[in-house]
């Protein structure tokens, strides 16, 4: 594992460049970097839950959902300014995380992974249903928020910038998490359940408290597509959607936290590629692609980085042992 | 009353196509643990195989066999080509690889097809059957027929038969099959070309209902899932009966509960299986698994 200052070296390069194609990219290209960071929200919030604490989830893109909806009906039937439904979807899905993990205590695997992609399946039939609030299939059309404080930039430049500070503030709070005493009960779990409880761990607690929180981030992304797509629709959250978030941890790396945007990136573009190679039949090139990464690297993007990184330093360390090993 | 039987039979007939495909699905799941989300996808390609036999003039049963005997042969070099180099590898990485080969078989089919819907002939007389004064469709009860046909044989197959037990052996403790000799990779390849050899009679029983298009099986995967759960995953003939069931139930609460109708259908039927699953969390006929410590 690369030392504790390099890992903060290569976030600091990587957050400045993203400064700095702030101010170089189109529009366009602005807004599609925006629906990669709120991805990349996304899949943190699904990894720690599947990666970390082995519970696989086929349907976070209900909470996905969830919190888009949140905001889309409060700035619609309310008027309530957006930066305040945010978190306020956070919570909603949390407590809906919260309340769905208590159940899937119950179930492990498949059975887990079943059930959540039954509620992925409801969810766009629910939202129909409801349409007083949702618009029916019709959806919630919003209005693009321009930047507050008078700050001289673009909407799509503001919507960059906000996206980027929460995916920052979640991701740091993800490593703080995962890396102290709470992180260790969340990882024990996943290893071996039995051993956890003997240790003292409240395993039932902790399951379903990681559901509450991986819903929570999966539907605080939710809410900043909103913001940033500006429109909702019961379409727009159909199974694909949860299917794609899986594929995006397992193609970044399951249990990585850098793996969220490795995938991210992943989910957001190579689509778009596969369009660009192929108008006839875009998805099936997507499909070769899916399979070629998964045969290079069956430990996702994250993965594969970390066993190079891992041999690279094992050979930085060997001349110096050797050395030392001549001496004696 | 008759409505009611009319609906239950009509139920039956569907339900038996959710059972084959959950059964198809079973049937890989218990071989390797994993759930092919591409077995819906599969189906439908064999399907339109099936339907370029019957253009280019074969009669109707040469055309089911051979393409039979195509989808056993496809499903085995899909195991062998796509599924083996990633066999050691982690669970999800297998459901990843699949995902990609539903997507590669959806486009595909929609490439040299195209996505129009397509009618395909059923071998069965369109004329109802009438029992009194109810009239049952002949595709209905015909499909149910050939569904529990199939049934049969592959019950008889895993019973009777030498293949059929290195099968089940080699599902049940890969190692020590290998040691008494079962080559444990084919067996895996011959499942996995059985299922593709029940999902394709499935496909061709309920292409003329839904009509053949690239996106047929979506919704019926979707409830074979529902069937496989309910029945349990560990349970072939659990699986077909949890088809049945999901089907009947799926008929009469879109029939008799208004304020359901159609639009909730789906809902209703994923939350009976989120009811099962909290009450019995491995299904109605599952076994729990028991975990060494």
């Amino acid at each position: 594992m690369l030392p504790r200052a390099w890992t903060l070296g290569i976030s600091a390069v990587a957050l400045a460049a993203a400064l700095v194609l702030m101010f170089t990219l189109t529009n366009f290209r602005l807004f599609q970097f925006s629906q990669v960071f709120i991805y990349a929200i996304a899949l943190l919030g699904l990894n720690i839950l599947t990666g970390f604490n082995g519970q696989i989830s086929l349907g976070h893109g209900a909470f996905y959902a969830v919190g888009a909806y949140t905001t889309a009906v409060m700035i619609d039937q309310w008027n309530v300014p957006y930066g305040w439904t945010i978190p306020t979807a956070g919570l909603i899905c949390l407590v809906a995380g919260f309340l769905f993990g208590i159940p899937a205590l119950r179930l492990e695997g498949l059975y887990l992974a079943l059930a959540t992609f039954a509620l992925a399946l409801a969810v766009p039939q629910i939202l129909k249903y409801f349409e007083h609030w949702t618009g029916g299939s019709q959806g919630i059309v919003l209005s693009k928020p321009n930047a507050p404080w008078g700050l001289p930039i673009t909407p799509d430049q503001w919507l960059y910038l906000l996206t980027l500070a929460v995916l920052v503030v979640l991701f740091v709070a993800a490593a703080n998490l995962l890396r102290g005493r709470t992180g260790r009960a969340i990882v024990a779990i996943r290893d071996n359940a039995i051993a956890a409880q003997s240790m003292g761990v409240n395993t039932a607690l902790y399951k379903s408290l990681t559901f509450g929180v991986s819903a929570a981030y999966t539907g605080v992304a939710g809410a900043l597509s909103a913001v940033t797509v500006a429109y909702v629709a019961p379409d727009s959250f159909d199974v694909f959607r949860s299917i794609t978030f899986l594929v995006g941890i397992v193609i970044g790396g399951l249990a990585s936290i850098s793996g969220a945007i490795f995938g991210a990136f992943f989910i957001q573009f190579v689509p778009n590629w596969a369009q660009d190679i192929s108008k006839a039949a875009p998805w099936a090139i997507y499909g070769v692609f899916l399979i070629g990464f998964m045969y290079a690297m069956p430990r996702g993007i994250a993965g594969s980085l970390r066993l190079a990184t891992a041999r690279w330093l094992r050979r930085r360390a060997e001349p110096s042992a050797s050395a030392g090993g001549s001496r004696r | 009353m008759d409505t009611l039987i009319q609906q239950i039979v009509s139920g039956l007939a569907t339900g038996g196509i959710y059972g084959s495909v959950a059964l198809a699905l079973v049937m890989i799941y218990q071989a390797t643990e994993v759930v092919n989300y591409a077995q819906g996808e599969m189906a439908m390609f064999s399907t339109y195989l099936a339907w370029t036999l019957l253009n280019a003039g074969l009669p109707y049963w040469v055309a089911f066999f051979a393409t039979l005997a195509i989808a056993f042969v496809g499903g085995l070099l899909l195991e062998r080509i796509l599924i083996r180099p990633v066999e050691n590898a982690p669970v999800l990485t297998i459901v990843i690889v699949c995902i990609g080969l539903l997507v590669i078989l959806n486009s595909v089919a929609g490439w040299v097809y195209s996505y129009i819907q397509k009618p395909f002939p059923s071998p069965f007389p369109s004329k109802p059957i009438q029992f009194g004064n109810i009239y049952f469709g002949a595709h209905d009860i015909g499909a149910l027929g050939v569904t529990l046909v199939v049934l049969a044989g592959l019950y008889v197959f895993f019973r009777f038969t030498t293949l059929g037990l290195a099968m089940r052996a080699a599902a049940q403790n890969p190692v020590s099959s290998r040691l008494c000799g079962i080559r444990v990779g084919w067996m895996l390849a011959i499942g996995w070309g059985l299922a593709a050899l029940v999902g394709a009679v499935a496909g061709m029983m309920v292409a003329p209902i839904v009509f053949l298009d690239p996106n047929m099986m979506a919704g019926i995967l979707i409830y074979a899932f529902a069937s496989a759960t309910l029945g349990g995953f560990t349970s072939p003939g659990g699986a077909v009966l949890g088809g049945l069931i999901v089907g009947v139930v799926e008929n009469l609460v879109g029939t008799y509960v208004s304020f359901i109708g159609t639009e909730l259908k789906l809902t209703v039927a994923l939350a009976m299986i989120l009811i099962v699953l909290v009450v019995r969390p491995s299904g109605l006929f599952g076994r729990a698994a028991v975990h060494r410590v």
